[in-house]
Formats: C-alpha cells, sequence, structure tokens
C-alpha cells in the first residue's frame, strides 16, 4: 500500500504530542544555563576558564533549544543528518579563517608595529 | 510530530538508507513546508556563520585593543553601572518568547485554538519588547559616537560588526513579529481549524503552519545564543 495515502488517512487525528512538563523543562534549564553564562561575564572569569565556560553554556543552550523546542530530538535521522552534517563545513571555515588571522595579525605586527 | 504510519518503517541508522532510497519523498512524515522551513534556517545559518567568522577574522587580527563589552554594554541602574543589564535582559526576553511559542506548537497540534492564539501573541510582544530594546542600545551606542568606521572605545572595526550582525539579527526578529501577528489573527479566526485558504496561496490552512512557524522563532532565538556568547561575552 502507498505510503502517502496512509499519511493522508492519519491527517485528521489529532498529531502526537509531548506533555508540557518537557517543554517547561527546557525552558527553565535554558532561563538557568543563561543565568549562569551572564554570570561568567559579573565574575569577570579570565581567559581558557572564561573561553570555556562560555561555550559551554552556548553549546548546551543550542543542543536543548534544537533538540527540543526544535523538535530535532524526534525527527527522523536523514533530516537531522542533512541539518547537521554541514555544520563540519563551517568548522573547517572558521579553522581555515583562524590561520588567516593570525598570518594577518602577524603581518600587521611586523609592518605597522615594527615597521617592516 | 511523530506519525503513526512510521511506526513500521526502520528506526535510527538504518532509516537513513531506508528513507533516501525508497524512490519517495526522502523526509518521511515531514510536511513539504517544514522541510523547506529547515532547509532556508540552514542557508541562514551559513549567512550567520559567515557574519560571526569574519567577525572572529577582523577581531583576532586588529593589532588596536578590542573595546572591553562589558563596559561598552553596561547600563546605569540606581546611578550603579551594571556589565551587560540589558543584553541579559534581552536574552532572557528572548528565551520567555522561545518558550510561550514551543507551548503554542504543543497546543496548536492539540487543536487548542484559543491558547495557541494567546501564546503566539505573548511571543510576538516578546519579540517587539526585544526589538524596543535593541533600538535603544543602538541609539545609546549612536549617542556615544560608535559608527560602523570608528568608535571611542577601541578598535574601529567593532562598530561595523556591531551594527552589522546585531542589525541583521533584529531584522530576523522584526520579520519574525510581522508574521506572528499575522499568524495569531488566523488562529483566533479559526482558520487552522475550517481549512480556510490562505490569501498568498490556495491551500488550506494547517496547524503544521505553526510548527513551522516556530521552527523559524526558535532560529532567532538559536542565533541570539551565538550573538550573545561570540559577541557580548567572549
Amino acid at each position: 500500500m502507498n505510503e502517502n495515502t496512509e499519511i493522508d488517512k492519519n491527517k485528521d487525528k489529532p498529531a502526537q504530542t509531548h506533555k508540557i512538563g518537557i517543554y517547561l523543562w527546557i525552558w527553565g534549564l535554558l532561563f538557568v544555563l543563561s543565568f549562569f553564562s551572564y554570570m561568567v561575564d559579573w565574575y569577570q572569569f579570565q581567559g581558557i576558564l572564561r573561553w570555556s565556560l562560555i561555550l559551554f553554556f552556548m553549546f548546551l543552550k543550542a543542543g536543548l533549544i534544537m533538540a527540543f523546542f526544535m523538535h530535532l530530538f524526534w525527527e527522523r535521522y536523514t533530516l537531522v543528518n542533512v541539518l547537521l552534517w554541514p555544520m563540519t563545513a563551517i568548522a573547517c571555515f572558521v579553522g581555515l579563517m583562524v590561520a588567516e588571522a593570525k598570518y594577518t595579525f602577524f603581518s600587521r605586527l611586523i609592518y605597522f608595529v615594527l615597521g617592516g | 510530530m511523530s506519525d503513526s504510519s512510521l511506526d513500521n518503517l526502520p528506526k535510527g541508522w538504518k532509516s537513513v538508507p531506508n528513507d533516501l532510497g525508497s524512490d519517495q519523498t526522502a523526509f518521511k512524515g515531514v510536511q513539504w513546508g517544514k522541510a523547506m522551513m529547515w532547509i532556508f534556517l540552514l542557508s541562514d545559518t551559513f549567512i550567520f556563520s559567515c557574519f560571526l567568522i569574519s567577525y572572529m577574522k577582523g577581531r583576532a587580527s586588529t593589532v588596536v585593543d578590542w573595546p572591553n563589552t562589558s563596559h561598552v554594554f553596561s547600563l546605569d541602574f540606581m546611578g550603579v553601572p551594571v556589565p551587560l543589564l540589558l543584553i541579559a535582559i534581552m536574552t532572557f526576553v528572548l528565551i520567555t518568547s522561545s518558550g510561550t511559542m514551543a507551548l503554542a506548537v504543543k497546543y496548536g497540534y492539540e487543536k487548542n485554538r484559543k491558547m495557541c492564539a494567546h501564546l503566539i501573541l505573548a511571543t510576538a510582544i516578546g519579540g517587539l519588547i526585544f526589538v524596543g530594546m535593541q533600538a535603544f542600545e543602538w541609539s545609546k551606542l549612536i549617542h556615544e559616537g560608535v559608527r560602523p568606521w570608528s568608535n571611542p572605545f577601541g578598535a574601529s572595526q567593532f562598530g561595523s560588526f556591531f551594527f552589522m550582525i546585531t542589525g541583521f539579527h533584529g531584522t530576523h526578529v522584526s520579520i519574525g513579529v510581522i508574521f506572528l501577528f499575522i499568524f495569531a489573527r488566523k488562529v483566533y479566526r479559526g482558520d487552522f481549524d475550517t481549512g480556510r485558504r490562505g490569501f498568498f496561496t490556495t491551500m488550506k490552512s494547517d496547524y503544521v503552519s505553526i510548527e513551522i512557524l516556530g521552527l523559524y522563532w526558535h532560529f532567532v532565538d538559536l542565533v541570539w545564543v551565538f550573538i550573545f556568547a561570540f559577541f557580548y561575552l567572549w
């Protein structure tokens, strides 16, 4: 039997939804995590500690939003893969531009500050 | 949303070759509009990534000190300068509106028309407050002499990255607010229960639209998470 007609048949039934508790939990967690990332600035953490804490809270928040608010946790793997693999291209781009930025920075030091 | 007709199909990693090789819809159980919104958001991710990467490159390659953001974005509260106060409030407002949107999607699928509409309206108001505070922040910084080509706090690239990144994000929020108001009206009117045809389309309305709208709104919140981390906190 054709799958698409089967999907159409189910259309009038209310779709299965998730319990409200999940959303409230994620909502609360996002508030707490945002508070923590604000505290990173409040207590003026510096250096590696500051950067790693910022990234940790950022990725945790982004993951929670995508997984539960955007329902990716419940989607089939094909969609999840199509959406997440392109992020490796962005990571490569970041790596390239870090190298480029270092090159520019040292060139500027040599020519602007030391005067060539 | 899960669909009962998908229960017989393979789950997990086995589902990927199955779904892609089925000679049918690859994204099973995903309405086409929702798939298109995801593809759009993926392309938007690349645009915002380009902005943030160029910001990283600009900031990492300047020999002049970068402005201290917790000082630049501090706000006087009862005579005491509080670092990043406005930005923190904006973050909490946006997360709140994201939460109300998630609940609106849930109540939409449960065909709870009133709750869905109220929550979309609450989301729109949250977005409006966010844009208002951003306008305040922009005018404050412009008043203090921040320009795209120079500023009194440090490296001159700061202004152009600030206006470009927050401006592009603010535009996304503003467009989202407009659509939230339009969809709040549609839900209040019962378009999604009667299957009324849209103004620009001959297709019947369906509560899936609320989830698609929600995807866009959560994405706006998602981008703010990255801007907050990289631009304001770093």
